[in-house]
């Protein structure tokens, strides 16, 4: 198994640049999919490796598109002065205006949304369990409020964004989606390796006992949301360029879609792998695909079902399944010093 | 011999109900000290107070001479002063072997020692240390899946990877089978005598903690009763009322 990774890592990287090449109409379904991978994967983060499950990660999605609009205009123009005007025609961009923007509004989304993850995270972590839940979906909540009434970012109105300039706009969201993502996998395969990870854990399985042996709880999990806020707010910054035109409750501060979308993911997956959360997010993305297509009017019954039976009945999701079924394939077993160690040694 | 921790006129009430008044004593350095008392005599606040788990009324609490009863948890835990807790505590969904490795002495990990991973030397002696509570077989279970005795040994075992200067147990030996209380009541001396642990007790089996300590005190209705050698205290006709419940 081990010795196959590499070529499986290489299989997997060759289909993700493929993929839209393969499949030339889904282009948006995969920049979609791309979208799903990346929040559950960072909702994991926090939720299923550490314990705290976030309602509110959401709120840097929202963020994170805001943030990288007011770059990229602000950049060119006065933000004011387009919104007043409502985007109209007289605000053009070049190309280099608009790659600046892009490159500027995403590292920018990622380094404001991790700042707000530290000032939010040191008071919504004094809350455990389902108080924190029900803290960070506030903070979602009262941001998409706020947003909609600040005029200078264009209110409920919501913002427009500058055109790609070029042909290829559905392959640029694509790979710009695909190498978060993928850059987001390399660092948590390598985060999981360290001792942050297990001191994630120790916060995850008792939090009461780590603070006793000495653990510095607070400065973990603060970074590990920054972490989390840094790579999510990315993903909402592309979706800016992506969707054009935005507003703050339905598209920005999307709580009862894409909010409640990434746990679901992470439970259909499973909670606390690696593996879970991308596998979670595809069998979400296809079920959800599927419904919206030949069950239209339906769709959301049927997501409502799906919701509440993976609660009910499926909360270890397919990993956790696994797990309990094959405890050796994950490390799991008895040994004596008799025994060989080399799969030990890994 | 010196002391090491320094309990001087403490009190901690919950509500109207005082379960520490006015409480003084010390541990030395280096030896093991007995704590007993009847249920509900104040035993584990006590614990809890110079753990830094709440904050106490009044009374100071000094460790290896410094004023420690305004700090948090993790900050005295990371000075050297470590508690086990009465209903066990391991972190369930690790196996054992990360459950020790992660209790690694956080007072000298830096931030940025976070983002490496352990290296060869940790995991020989979180495995040596395994070995020597009887868990080495073991270690790539889960936490969660061992028995409540094996538990309580994988606690003591990530207790002494911290390498605390003083180890506080709160009845080490509840729960766990006699012939295996022997092995635990043998290494808890040794951690003492090798490792050069100081350690302070609460322990409920009079045999144990007259076998193990070289002082002992004894709390009732959150009052300081007697203290003395294992000698004195047995023959004490109050703690002996107190324990059969004369009055």
């Amino acid at each position: 198994m081990t010795r196959l990774m590499p070529v499986i890592h290489i299989v997997l990287l060759a289909l993700v640049i493929a993929a839209p090449f393969l499949l030339p109409d889904y282009r948006s379904s995969l920049s979609a999919l791309w979208i799903l991978i990346i929040v559950a994967l960072t909702w994991d983060l926090t939720g299923g490796q550490m314990g705290y499950n976030s309602l509110g990660n959401i709120f840097f999605y929202g963020t994170g598109m805001y943030v990288a609009a007011v770059i990229t205009i602000g950049m060119a123009y006065n933000v004011g002065e387009y919104t007043d005007a409502a985007g109209g025609g007289i605000f053009a961009f070049t190309p280099t205006q608009y790659f600046m923007g892009f490159g500027f509004g995403l590292i920018g989304a990622g380094l404001f949304c991790a700042a707000c993850a530290f000032i939010i995270g040191s008071v919504t972590f004094s809350l455990r369990g389902p108080y924190f839940a029900i803290g960070t979906l506030g903070v979602a909540i009262a941001a998409g409020e706020l947003v909609s009434n600040w005029e200078w970012v264009g209110g409920g109105q919501g913002i427009s964004m500058p055109n790609y300039p070029g042909e290829q706009e559905r392959l640029f969201t694509y790979f710009s989606f695909a190498t978060v993502g993928v850059v987001l996998y390399i660092f948590l395969r390598w985060l999981y390796t360290t001792r942050f990870a297990a001191a994630m854990n120790a916060i995850r399985d008792d939090e009461e006992k780590a603070e006793a042996m000495g653990i510095h709880t607070l400065r973990y999990k603060l970074v590990a949301w920054a972490i989390a806020a840094f790579f999510v707010g990315i993903v909402g910054a592309i979706e800016a360029f992506q969707a054009l035109h935005f507003e703050p409750l339905e598209t920005a501060y999307q709580t009862i879609n894409l909010g409640i979308f990434m746990v679901v993911c992470v439970l259909l997956g499973g909670k606390g792998t690696l593996w879970g959360p991308i596998i979670g997010a595809i069998m979400f993305h296809v079920f959800k695909e599927i419904t919206w297509n030949y069950f239209l009017g339906w769709q959301w019954v049927a997501l409502g079902a799906l919701i509440v039976v993976t609660v009910v009945y499926f909360q270890d999701g397919l990993m956790g399944w696994l797990m309990s079924k094959k405890p050796e394939w994950f490390g799991i077993r008895v040994e004596s010093r008799d025994t060989p160690t080399a799969e030990a040694a890994e | 011999m010196n002391a090491i921790i320094e309990v001087s006129g403490v009190s901690k009430s919950y509500g109207g109900v005082k379960a520490n008044s006015d409480i003084s004593m010390q541990v030395q350095k280096g030896g093991i000290t007995g704590l007993i008392g009847p249920n509900g005599s104040g035993k584990t606040t006590l614990f809890n107070s110079i753990v830094g788990y709440h904050p106490i009324d009044k009374g100071s609490i000094k460790f290896e001479g410094s004023e420690i009863s305004k700090l948090q948890v993790p900050a005295i835990a990371r000075l050297g002063l470590l508690r086990t807790f009465q209903q066990t505590r391991i972190y369930g969904a690790m196996n054992c072997v990360e459950n020790m490795l992660i209790s690694m002495p956080h007072r000298k990990m830096t931030f940025w020692d976070a983002f490496s991973r352990n290296d060869a030397e940790q995991i020989e002696r979180a495995e040596g240390l395994l070995d020597f509570v009887g868990l080495y077989e073991k270690r790539y279970l889960r936490g969660g899946s061992l028995s409540f005795g094996q538990q309580k040994l994988l606690e003591f075992a990530m207790a002494l990877m911290n390498e605390p200067t003083v180890l506080l147990l709160d009845e080490p030996t509840a729960g766990i089978n006699p012939t295996l209380i022997n092995g635990l009541i043998d290494r808890l001396k040794r951690a003492n005598s090798e490792f050069g642990i100081t350690l302070f007790v609460i322990e409920h089996n009079m045999r144990v903690i007259m076998n193990m300590a070289d002082h002992i005190y004894c709390l009732a209705h959150g009052e300081m009763l007697a203290s003395g050698g294992p000698e004195d205290i047995q023959n004490d006709q109050t703690v002996i009322d107190a324990y059969l419940g004369a009055h």
